[in-house]
């Protein structure tokens, strides 16, 4: 087995292992909340004979640990559970959340990460002139607002103002796609501008410290044409941090789009969440948190994979 | 039509543009076609500079103030970008220093061999590749074949070298700028590199500017060398009249280093201070050292030579308790030492003292020399107080530095002055022995000898033992009473140095000592021949 054959499971067996421990940690959480689950959903006014009845039925009577495998068991079989709130299965529930998410996600992405390694590497190759002066300073003015300030600032000019899109980012299973994607403009420019920056910033930065690389120059003095020598020479030795950088966003496009979705009260993962939190229904609260953690640790995993195939050293060994 | 390159008067600044630090104070060169004009001088002198400005080009913070560069009668000063890109790589190329660091570690070599011939259209890709096999070839590269399939990571300091000139050759240039290509090479890999270059620039008649700090090698590169200091020329010969008959003081004073020799004294035989038996040590799986039975003489300088991977290194860090031997044990004063560092008892840690390569990196930039000095004073005499003080500015006194600088920073102090402080901290402890790790390796030769002057009276006024390591042989010609010479980890012979310099018994050690460039311009040559006909007689 090559160096980095062993070195990417290697890093896909810790990513696992991450995985089961954060479980675990969420499961603890839960347990260490105050009071009891049954009592505090029936209310003070149950009997305790109700109270038995239903901490048996919701399995309460075992130890944590035989809970916790059995949880655990049925997220292997795709059982997350049911939901104390509404009685429906969790996955039913995840459902069209996370496909709701998903799109949003996947609509900013498509059109932050372009943008921002354009953008990134125009920066770096018109550094120190207005155009790069202009971008870094969008870019900061955008990453120092908070998200939810940008999102009201987006629905008071380009929705109240100017009625170009609408204020509430409502879509269901019956609209079409160019409509799901006009209804979602607002909250989809709204993640664009917060990522957009980050990856950017990043971009230029480490193209700029390619560029200072004796083989850059190099380049320079064999009449390579400067986009070449940003494209072909800089960018394949700067992919590592950009990489990395450009997946932390992406896992923050699904996992930190809790605020976002409930300004604009679109039915995602993180209305989800927050919705499970404020009735306690913990088995949506833990399958939401495993999701999130999932990706987390995939596009992680991902980005690290992809720096090491990106190293020739591990690539080509001697 | 007049000379391939022309350049008058020119002036390179950087910095401030009110008050701007000048780099190139009014140069003149001319340089026909097929000819080699061999650039010299110190580090800071300029040469790099005036190398890339014959090139129209100037590194970013660096400006052109005036002056003009003339390439075939086009004026390269004040061209455009784009017109310049034109002739770069195609009529004027480029060999840098470092070619580990100068070849896009993601990019196969014949990839970047053929960038050029493709972008300036001389060549299609597979024409290109064609011609890169035969070049690699001519440039007698392993496999020529296949080489060129490898990255650069997958390819030796003395082979990328080589496929680096290969690949200025891409598009036939009129001209080659050479900057310093063979500074970072061991000299048995150096000698290959000289003759591979000098055979293609002979053969296809280039010309060329040789960037060196080295006289030696630039006599063999050269058929005129240009001297420069600070800036400016010093003088231009041809190569023979300028060796025989240098007119300025300041290039004898370059040529004299060379001859520099520690003064005789007497030879007596003198006790052993360290003795090595069946040392073998190493990293994990990968033994560096194997099995050296060794001693080192008290009061004297034994010096330790190979080439890099030699495990000279190495052996420094055992003695000094960094890296414990997996076998074998070394005696001092027929005791045993500790191996460990942590388990060295004061005074053994006292007795054994270090001075590193880079006096940059091994100096605390935070710290001021009164502190780097205190603290190994206080730490082994424990002098404290005005007893302290004074210590301290013993210590510069001995090393020849001025007491004023203690209340300065490493960054305001020259290369030759660190070097002096790291002496001085060295000394401080008081040691017997103090192992010297290429103390004189990154500076130039006048502030060297300097350093090896000082150390020479330092063993003679306070009776140190010094092992010196280092991989420049005119260096340990100068100082030593003893030579190591390892290779790969074995020692291959250890003697006296008039008879390890004299009367070499290994094939190795000849072969070493012969690859040291001499100030003859018909050495390389001569060297050349030498060594096929030891090949010659190695196959038969």
């Amino acid at each position: 087995m090559s160096r980095l054959q062993k070195l990417v499971l290697g890093r896909l067996f810790l990513g696992i292992l991450t995985l089961f421990i954060v479980s675990a940690l969420m499961f603890i959480g839960i347990e260490l909340l105050p009071g009891d689950l049954a009592q505090q959903i029936l209310g003070q006014s149950a009997t305790p004979e109700t109270v038995a009845a239903f901490r048996a039925e919701l399995g309460l009577d075992q130890p944590p640990y035989v809970r916790y495998l059995d949880w655990l068991g049925g997220v292997f079989r795709g059982d997350f559970g049911t939901s104390l709130a509404s009685r429906r299965s969790v996955a039913d529930l995840l459902g069209t959340r996370l496909a709701n998410t998903m799109f949003l996600a996947v609509y900013a992405a498509v059109i932050a990460v372009p943008i921002a390694l354009t953008l990134g590497l125009l920066a770096a190759l018109w550094r120190n002139t207005a155009f790069d002066r202009g971008v870094n300073l969008g870019a900061l003015s955008a990453i120092s607002m908070p998200e939810f300030f940008v999102a009201y600032v987006l629905i008071l000019f380009l929705s109240i103002r100017f009625g170009l899109f609408p204020t509430l980012a409502r879509i269901d299973e019956a609209s079409s796609l160019g409509d799901a994607l006009y209804r979602t403009f607002l909250p989809a420019l709204t993640l664009i501008l917060v990522v957009v920056a980050h990856m950017m910033r990043m971009t230029r930065a480490a193209i700029i410290n390619v560029l200072a690389a004796p083989y850059i120059e190099m380049a320079r003095l064999k009449g390579v044409p400067r986009w070449r020598i940003i494209v072909r020479h800089a960018l394949p030795n700067a992919l590592a941090p950009i990489v990395n950088v450009v997946a932390l966003n992406l896992a923050y496009l699904i996992v930190g789009v809790v605020v976002v979705e409930v300004v604009f009260s679109y039915p995602g993962l993180g209305q989800l969440l927050v919705d499970a939190v404020s009735s306690r229904d913990f088995p949506v609260v833990q399958a939401v948190g495993l999701f999130f953690a999932a990706v987390y640790i995939t596009l992680n995993v991902l980005a690290d994979v992809i720096s090491m195939i990106s190293n020739p050293r591990l690539r080509h060994g001697r | 039509m007049g000379n391939l390159l022309t350049i008058r008067d020119l002036r390179l600044e950087a910095g401030d543009r009110r008050d701007p630090v000048v780099i190139l104070k009014g140069i003149n060169l001319d340089l026909d076609r097929g000819e080699v004009l061999g650039l010299v001088g110190e580090s800071g002198a300029g040469k790099s500079s005036a190398g890339l400005a014959a090139m129209g080009f100037a590194r970013d913070g660096v400006r052109f103030a005036g002056g003009s560069v003339t390439f075939d009668d086009t004026e390269l000063l004040g061209l455009s970008r784009g017109e310049l890109r034109k002739l770069h790589g195609k009529r004027i190329a480029y060999v840098a220093q470092s070619a580990a660091a100068s070849f896009n570690p993601s990019m196969k070599l014949i990839d970047q061999y053929s960038e050029a011939p493709r972008l300036h259209g001389v060549a299609s890709r597979a024409e290109a590749e064609k011609d890169a096999i035969a070049l690699y070839r001519q440039m007698q590269l392993p496999d020529p074949e296949e080489i060129g399939f490898r990255y650069p990571h997958q390819v030796s300091g003395g082979q990328l070298q080589r496929a680096m000139t290969a690949m200025a050759m891409a598009c036939r240039p009129d001209l080659i700028i050479f900057d310093e290509p063979t500074t970072a090479l061991d000299v048995t890999t150096q000698i290959e590199v000289l003759g591979a270059i000098r055979d293609i620039v002979d053969q296809y008649d280039t010309a060329a500017i040789y960037i060196t700090h080295d006289l030696a090698v630039v006599s063999q590169m050269a058929d005129r060398i240009c001297v420069m200091k600070d800036g400016e020329e010093v003088e231009t010969a041809t190569t023979r009249e300028m060796l025989d008959n240098p007119q300025q003081d300041y290039t004898r004073s370059l040529w004299a280093v060379r001859s520099f020799r520690r003064p005789a004294e007497e030879t007596k035989a003198s006790e052993t201070l360290i003795r090595g038996q069946g040392v073998t040590a190493g990293y994990g799986k990968a033994t560096v050292l194997h099995d050296l039975d060794f001693t080192i003489p008290r009061g004297r300088t034994t010096a330790v030579v190979g080439e890099s991977g030699s495990g000279k290194s190495t052996l420094a860090r055992v003695l000094a308790g960094l890296l414990p031997p997996e076998a074998g044990e070394i005696l001092w004063r027929d005791a045993p030492l500790e191996p460990r560092l942590e388990k060295r008892d004061a005074r053994t840690l006292r007795n054994i003292q270090m001075i590193y390569q880079s006096a940059d990196t091994s100096l605390n930039p935070r710290h001021t020399i009164r502190e780097t000095l205190s603290r190994p004073v206080t730490k082994f005499t424990g002098r404290r107080g005005r007893k302290l003080r004074a210590r301290v500015a013993e210590l510069m006194e001995l090393v020849d530095l001025d007491p004023a600088f203690l209340d300065r920073k490493p960054g305001e102090l020259s290369g030759g002055q660190k070097q002096r402080v790291g002496i001085a901290r060295a000394l401080a402890a008081e040691p017997e022995f103090i192992v010297c790790d290429e103390v004189t390796s990154a500076l130039d030769q006048l502030v060297a000898e300097g350093i090896l002057k000082l150390l020479v009276r330092l063993q003679h006024d306070l009776g140190l033992t010094f092992l010196f390591i280092t991989h420049d042989l005119a260096t340990v010609e100068a100082i030593a009473h003893k030579v190591i010479v390892l290779k790969n980890g074995r020692i291959v012979e250890q003697d006296d140095r008039d008879a390890i310099f004299g009367d070499p018994q290994e094939t190795y050690t000849k072969r070493l000592l012969e690859s040291v460039p001499q100030m003859d311009p018909d050495w390389l040559t001569a060297a050349r021949e030498r060594e096929r006909e030891l090949r010659r007689r190695e196959a038969s």
